[in-house]
């Protein structure tokens, strides 16, 4: 069999287990900015890449990993590197900033025609910063390629794609012919662990930047997010601390003031 | 169909029922129709979906209309994009709304795309701005740490809507007429094949009066037992309840995702819910920002599901529980 080459798109974006309070809003600019938080790989994307190394581990293959981003996104982008992923190649470009999910998706799908043969793209369900969980079906559309969303499992079997597709009460098996497009769920399970020496070696390793020049495109259809506000949720309430000077105490009293409040009322 | 009418797609299970979430956008749907001046209309799709449709005409839609054939048994998103390509064509709505669902999260983007128009997925509020006629579309981004508001031109105006965001509708007015369309639905279009579908676990947590719910801080599988007792207890108050977790918890396998509650989980919007040993990561609130009344018991008093809770107990869990157990029969 012929190797497979397998495209994954992957994003860094802010660590999103970031607490609340670490997150800025500039409601006048509609910006965030992050105090004290990370840059990781976007947690879906490292499932992403998980199907991508489960695949080549059972049936050989070349993994190209595909990311918008600016050129210093290089030393976390690498990782994937150091996972197991043959190729990486960060799309930097100022016409790239700020897209709406379909520019998003066109770029890339400009990208994926320009390193040609492929056989499998995996995107990650949705990314962890705007959660706009179109690009995988957008870049299906553009290529004109079957796809399959929520994949928990996959496996390759005679030029087919063989896919567990998540449910909201279990889940469906369903088969599409190579080339196809799939999204995964964080089901398919976590990125395998690297140690840190992999990590700072990878940093090391090639890495290409293509900007807009690189790849047939046409900057005039490329369109931005439009944000009209943003601004933090208030999902405070006055929490109402119960009293106790032991758990058993503290225990027996909630008992008794969700009783009194009428929380809990008559057995049915 | 004139210029401001509002679509919704009605999910309908293969039981042949309608789904909460469609009640919810039926709501949400007539709310945008009486602000654009429009009419409301839901799309049905399937085999077997004559009594739902009947159903969605008593619950405030003035039309809908029904794709039914035996080659929509079985959900195969090809299809789907392609009969509603054709039926938003032909009946150009002014606002389509789709539940935030597996469903939507396989046809929405690819519909956009082939009606050349911007989708906004899992928006949490949507309202017409009157001065130039386009949805207001907030969604939750960051994790949840930010909502915000996109708007875009194109038509339809496309949003998926978020389960739990908006009330169920309550009662229709007058019944609304039922009108077969034929999508010309062509098997061959498909191409994806679906091999088998497997169920595994029921989990209605989106229906549970009650839910008790265990994160990272139960430690033990073990001790889950704590959690499945009190829960037995409180669906004597409630009627019916059910288990739900963090995403840890999943990813250690101690419970199926069917459990789990938050962004990529279920959305819920039970009378008490009981947070035992979480600490309240965004992902996991946003789950969680329709329950009635929460009730959170972490041993660190720094935890941000104090932040969303009504009632807190900073103690370790397990004592906590007992006690509250006993308490709460003796009381009533």
């Amino acid at each position: 069999m012929k190797t497979l080459n397998i495209i994954a798109c992957v994003k860094k974006i802010p660590d999103p287990e970031a607490p609340p309070k670490a997150v800025n809003v500039d409601r006048e600019q509609k910006k965030v900015s992050f105090t004290g938080v990370a840059p990781v790989i976007n947690p879906f994307d490292e499932n992403a890449l998980e199907a991508a190394l489960r695949l080549k581990e059972a049936c050989g293959g070349h993994i190209t990993v595909l990311s918008m981003d600016e050129k210093n996104a290089r030393p976390v982008l690498s990782k994937v590197l150091a996972e197991g992923a043959d190729r990486l190649i960060i799309l930097d470009d100022e016409h790239f900033r700020d897209l709406d999910s379909l520019s998003v998706a066109y770029v890339l799908s400009r990208a994926i025609l320009e390193i040609g043969e492929w056989d499998l793209i995996i995107t990650g369900r949705q990314a962890g910063d705007w959660d706009s969980g179109q690009t995988g079906a957008l870049i299906a559309e553009l290529l004109q390629a079957p796809v399959v969303t929520l994949a928990r499992s996959v496996l390759i079997e005679d030029g087919n794609i063989i896919v567990e597709r998540v449910k909201p009460d279990g889940y469906e098996r369903i088969r599409a012919k190579l080339p196809a497009l799939i999204t995964t769920s964080n089901e398919v399970g976590e990125l395998r662990y690297t140690s840190v020496k992999q990590l700072v070696e990878a940093r090391k390793m090639p890495c290409e930047f293509w900007s807009a020049d690189d790849i047939e495109i046409d900057l005039e259809a490329l369109k931005k997010m439009q944000i009209v506000d943003m601004y933090k949720p208030v999902l405070q309430k006055e929490c109402v601390f119960v009293d106790g000077g032991s758990p058993q105490e503290k225990g027996k009293n909630l008992a008794e003031l969700l009783v009194e409040d009428d929380v809990i009322s008559k057995r049915i | 169909m004139p210029a401001n009418d509002v679509m919704i797609y009605g999910e309908v299970s293969e039981e042949g029922n309608i789904s909460t979430v469609t009640l919810e956008l039926l709501n949400v749907g007539r709310m945008l129709a009486r602000s654009s001046g429009g009419k409301l209309a839901a799309i049905l799709m399937g085999n077997g979906i004559a009594a739902a449709a009947e159903e969605v005409a008593c619950l405030g839609a003035d039309k809908v209309y029904t794709m039914e054939s035996p080659l929509l048994k079985d959900f195969l998103a090809d299809l789907w994009v392609d009969a509603l390509e054709k039926l938003c064509r032909e009946m150009d709505p002014y606002i389509l709304l789709m539940g935030h669902t597996e469903t939507a999260i396989d046809v929405a983007p690819r519909l956009a795309f082939r009606l050349n128009t911007q989708l906004t997925m899992d928006c949490t509020d949507i309202e017409l701005d009157i001065d130039d006629g386009l949805l207001l579309r907030t969604k939750p981004v960051f994790g949840g740490n930010v909502n915000g508001v996109f708007k875009y031109e194109g038509k339809p105006q496309f949003v998926t809507v978020r389960p739990k965001a908006f009330d169920p509708v309550e009662n229709g007015q007058s019944a609304g007429e039922i009108i077969a369309f034929d999508a010309g639905i062509d098997a061959s279009k498909a191409r994806v094949e679906l091999i088998e579908r497997v169920r595994e676990e029921v989990v209605e947590l989106d229906k549970a009066a009650v839910i008790v719910a265990g994160g990272r801080g139960i430690e033990e599988p073990e001790k889950l037992e704590d959690i499945r007792e009190l829960l037995n207890l409180l669906k004597g108050y409630f009627g019916s309840g059910e288990i739900g977790c963090t995403r840890p918890l999943v990813d250690m396998g101690w419970f199926s995702s069917q459990h789990q509650v938050g962004l990529t989980g279920q959305k819920v919007a039970p009378e008490l819910y009981v947070a035992v040993g979480l600490s309240g990561a965004s992902q996991h609130v946003a789950g969680i920002t329709r329950a009635k009344k929460v009730v959170a018991i972490n041993k660190s008093e720094e935890a941000p599901i104090f932040q969303v809770a009504d009632y807190g107990v900073v103690a370790e869990f397990e004592d906590v529980l007992a006690a509250f157990r006993n308490r709460l029969e003796e009381l009533k």
